[in-house]
């Protein structure tokens, strides 16, 4: 399939782009960007008018639950929920059942996404055999096997010997250790953000002082080692600080943050609303706006949904009886749009956060427009009003905070290797 | 004046009105109990199962005696486990309990905000005997109302409020009840006791030291330090806590001499309070638990909308 995509804003920071073009992809490939180009043979043409061309999103942390947990997700209504949001790649987290601490399950994933799937899925490995925190992954054969990175996210690795090691060991295989930074002895029992919100309620609070103390320690080790390392959902004011000074003293050190940290506040779990349960919790005003300024600094390098599709079953019941996390895909590219509208951030940074940074940090080779690359592409219609519903999204888990929302922007056309695999809700 | 709740969840919920309402039915209600039949018609053939995932005998009992003398047929059930991960369902066990038509379900839950869970999937009425850290409304009442017999009044009393704050369902219930009926609410416990922003809850200001709050106080409710939920780590044994937070007769002068001593029970005499002070002249203790059944038949009466059978 060859394509014309005609006359939209065609933001792409990689080349430093911002300008009203035409793009033509021509077997699977960007054969050229400029002003009135024609329709290659063959071609469909796509009227971007009013609207942006951006290389395609990457969202470098979900859970697809597959192999194992499919009642929840699966990689193929993970992809099409990925591809409705605009997404064209996707990174899965490896807390499947088996866990992807072996070559097998890797290729299991990659194989199916690739025959099944309407995105691209790059998995990611375990750092720990069986996920247990005890003895290293074998993180050579992963990264062979297609693994972008090594990540025991959901459970960070205890012992600090251990993930010292891990870092040294995985910068010798070339590949990237994500944190899930969370000092398990001071999240305890807790279920909420520790604060007012939680003294009110009566829920065991999670302080954020337990985010703070690991991401600290993973930049310690990461500036020790001389390893790089990525923190997974940063939502703390004391972690962008850290990351903050790390950045500055050369530390390599890279973060995300979700959609959810930088909209929503733990006054969000009101009602004992389980679709506003997740980990790391919810926090407070001041940490919001310490997200956002992370984000304009560069600090927060990337934004990922932490995508956690959970069935009714886990989530329909007593709060601190309900799981963790909540489904992401589908309303990112909007909640993101907002901090453009808002003024926090310019299109070109969201581009970068959504796109161009984490196939940076991962090595995708993606993340752009280039004449001769991978024609991954995502048409956005800013202005696109639409209603989040339980029928709408394309998740099989509908356990979203915005359920009943309207959200302003939208994925028009979602192109993955030179074809639509989207076209608009 | 109308009580228009269906649920009574959380003292939070209520106005100072709902809350004057309940307390001046339940006034009425200790004619009943002081009667030599101590029975009245009022909710006949009404159902009440009390389901209590959590063990409790002074409330369970306080709330099934408060049942059968308003003469509905009262039902206890105190399901083997508390977790949902464990067998059946909240849900499910609720919606089994509602097929069999109960009127109320009166629920003792460990998992704070339980019973607004259990209220969306059912269609009678629930009353909070208890939910985790969150409140313990009835408890609230009767303590109000305890008070109120002493003084004659809510506003303008200074309550003490001493011990683990953080985990107390008690102090919930008291600081939101207290607060709409205009009292101070002073709080003291060691400061890995001490939730955030408790003095955002209400009428609240927390202290320094145990000195501090009970001095010039009109009321010193101790509450009970429970091993189980305070763990290894937030205080170093119960002594060095007897010592600095619990009530004794020297500490208890700082109080207004005519200041009045209460405790949720079970009591851990010699750790909160000295025995001399739970069996002293000042001690309100067992009228909280007299003033429990009328609070209690006031609050299933009013769920139920019923009038008053004179």
């Amino acid at each position: 399939m060859n394509l014309l995509i005609k006359g939209g804003r065609v933001i792409d920071p990689s080349q430093g782009i911002d300008d009203t073009l035409d793009v033509v992809v021509e077997n699977g490939r960007v054969k050229e960007i400029g002003k009135g180009l024609s329709a290659p043979a063959d071609a469909e043409t796509i009227d971007a008018s009013g609207k942006y061309v951006v290389p395609g999103l990457i969202d470098m942390h979900v859970h697809l639950r597959d192999p194992g947990l499919e009642y929840k997700e699966d990689i193929i209504s993970g992809t099409k929920a990925a591809v409705a949001g605009g997404f064209t790649s996707v990174c899965c987290m490896p807390n499947t059942k088996p866990v992807i601490d072996n070559k097998a399950v890797a290729t299991y994933i990659i194989n199916k996404a690739r025959t099944e799937g309407s995105c691209n899925v790059f998995p990611v490995g375990n750092i720990t055999y069986g996920m247990n925190g005890e003895r290293m992954a074998e993180m050579g054969e992963l990264k062979e096997s297609g693994c972008v990175a090594v990540s025991d996210d959901g459970k960070p690795v205890k012992n600090s010997e251990l993930m010292r090691r891990a870092l040294e060991y995985a910068k010798g295989m070339g590949i990237l250790v994500i944190s899930h930074a969370e000092e398990l002895d001071l999240v305890g029992a807790g279920v909420m953000n520790e604060g007012f919100t939680s003294t009110e309620l009566g829920l065991k609070g999670i302080p954020r002082v337990a985010e703070d103390i690991a991401t600290a320690r993973e930049v310690m080790l990461a500036e020790y080692t001389g390893a790089p390392v990525h923190i997974a959902h940063v939502s703390t004011e004391g972690a962008v600080r850290i990351i903050r000074d790390a950045k500055a003293r050369g530390v390599q050190v890279t973060c995300e943050t979700a959609p959810h940290y930088f909209t929503l506040t733990d006054d969000a779990v009101r009602g004992y609303n389980t679709n506003a349960k997740m980990n790391p919790p919810l926090r407070e005003v001041a940490d919001v706006a310490a997200i956002k300024a992370g984000l304009v600094d560069g600090t927060v390098d990337a934004i990922a949904t932490d995508h956690a599709p959970h069935h009714l079953d886990d989530k329909d019941v007593e709060f601190s009886e309900a799981m963790n996390g909540i489904i992401g895909l589908e309303t990112s590219l909007p909640l993101s749009l907002k901090l453009v509208n808002d003024g926090v951030l310019t299109l070109q940074q969201l581009v970068e956060k959504m796109s161009c940074n984490p196939s940076e940090i991962l090595g995708l080779g993606r993340g752009t427009l280039k004449v001769g690359g991978v024609a991954d592409i995502t048409v956005i219609d800013p202005n696109k009003q639409w209603l989040v519903t339980a029928e709408g999204l394309a998740s099989k888990s509908k356990n979203s905070p915005w359920l009943g929302e309207t959200m302003t922007g939208a994925a028009a056309c979602t192109v993955v290797d030179g074809k639509i695999v989207f076209s608009g809700r | 004046m109308e009580f228009r709740h269906k649920h009574i969840i959380a003292l939070r919920d209520l106005s100072k009105e709902d809350i004057e309402l309940l307390l001046a039915t339940a006034e009425s209600m200790r004619e009943v109990n002081s009667r030599d039949i101590k029975k009245v018609p009022t909710l006949r053939g009404k159902t009440i199962i009390n389901l209590f995932y959590e063990s409790s005998t002074r409330t369970r009992t306080s709330f099934e005696i408060a049942g059968k003398r308003l003469s509905a047929d009262t039902v206890n059930i105190a399901p083997s486990n508390s977790s949902a991960t464990k067998g059946e369902t909240l849900a499910d066990t609720a919606l089994n309990l509602l097929a069999m038509k109960p009127d109320i379900i009166v629920m003792r839950h460990a998992v704070s905000g339980s019973h607004y869970f259990l209220a969306n999937k059912v269609n009678c009425s629930i009353i909070n005997a208890g939910d985790g850290a969150h409140e313990h409304p009835s408890q609230g009442l009767l303590d109000m109302l305890t008070i109120k017999d002493r003084f004659g009044r809510l506003d303008g009393l200074k309550v003490a409020i001493v011990g683990d704050i953080t985990h107390s369902r008690v102090a919930r219930s008291n600081i939101q009840g207290l607060t709409k009926m205009g009292s101070s609410i002073y709080l003291a416990g060691p400061p890995t006791m001490m939730p955030p922003g408790v003095e955002k809850l209400g009428n609240v200001t927390v202290c320094n030291t145990m000195k501090e709050a009970i001095q010039d106080a009109d009321v010193v409710m101790m509450l009970r330090i429970q091993q189980e939920r305070q763990g290894k780590t937030l205080m170093p044994n119960t002594r060095e806590y007897s010592r600095y937070f619990g009530l004794n007769p020297e500490n208890l002068k700082l109080a207004k001499p005519e200041a009045m001593v209460m405790h949720p029970g079970p009591i851990n005499r010699g750790v909160e309070m000295s025995s001399y002070v739970v069996d002293g002249d000042q001690s309100h203790i067992l009228k909280q638990v007299e003033n429990g059944v009328a609070v209690r038949m006031s609050m299933l009466y009013h769920v139920c909308g019923g009038e008053l059978a004179e």
